[in-house]
């Protein structure tokens, strides 16, 4: 699937966003692994009160499952208007 | 109903004209306006980075814009947000609402701007002499939609 980054997610983990292939059921699943990468992820998911995450470009909860989807999305709080 | 995701400038004059263009029936258009301020927490600014999720972006715009449609017997609706880099001073957004009477289009204006506040993927980067902070969304911003669950508005 495709994992993509904004904000300072993006500035932390250093890519906008990269192909993953994973085993993870849900979302939490999946942060998990990734925090296990690097330190650079690890950093980025250090506080999950302050990031988001939508799949297939629909908000959801971090422990929403995975299967099938083609986008995860994680970010900030949203900041616009 | 429109949504527009765009770096360019908008004009507000042009798009409450083209709003009331060739019809009779429009007895009130309300807009708001958010524009770059010069200064946050104390510190001067001088630009500000909008990102934003394209794809994701009309699609939760389109979603809130329906939302209000859906509330309030609405005879036009427009949103209009830019991203890029946007100068102290300059547009932000743009949301417009026309209804035979005034309450519909105030209380749906202030609704969709309420919900694309927390809803719509944009960040805010702000930067001046001081260096660059990403913006902190406000809890206020959260409470702020929390009103509307509590109100019944056909």
């Amino acid at each position: 699937m495709q994992v993509l980054y904004f904000a300072w997610l993006r500035e932390r983990i250093g890519i906008p966003k990269e192909q993953i292939e994973t085993n993870a059921a849900t979302v939490a699943e999946l942060v998990e692994e990734l925090r296990g990468r690097e330190e650079r992820y690890a950093l980025a998911f250090s506080d999950m009160a302050s990031v988001k995450v939508a799949v297939d470009q629909e908000l959801v909860d971090m422990d929403a499952p995975l299967k099938d989807v083609r986008e995860v999305a994680f970010f900030p709080p949203m900041t616009g208007g | 109903m429109a949504v527009r995701v765009q770096a360019d400038d908008f004009d507000i004059g042009a798009e409450i004209a083209a709003m009331a263009a060739g019809r009779k029936d429009i007895g009130a258009i309300v807009t708001f306006s958010g524009l770059v301020r010069d200064m946050a927490n104390g510190q001067p600014i001088t630009t500000m980075a909008l990102e934003h999720y394209p794809g994701m972006t009309e699609k939760a715009l389109e979603k809130i814009e329906a939302e209000a449609n859906k509330r309030w017997d609405l005879q036009a609706s427009l949103i209009i947000h830019r991203y890029g880099p946007l100068d102290a001073g300059a547009n932000i957004v743009l949301v417009a609402t026309a209804s035979p009477h005034r309450q519909a289009a105030f209380e749906s204006a202030e609704f969709i701007m309420d919900y694309l506040k927390s809803r719509a993927p944009f960040w805010k980067k702000e930067s001046g002499a001081a260096g660059g902070n990403w913006v902190d969304a406000r809890d206020a911003d959260e409470t702020a939609i929390n009103r509307w669950d509590q109100t019944s508005k056909a």
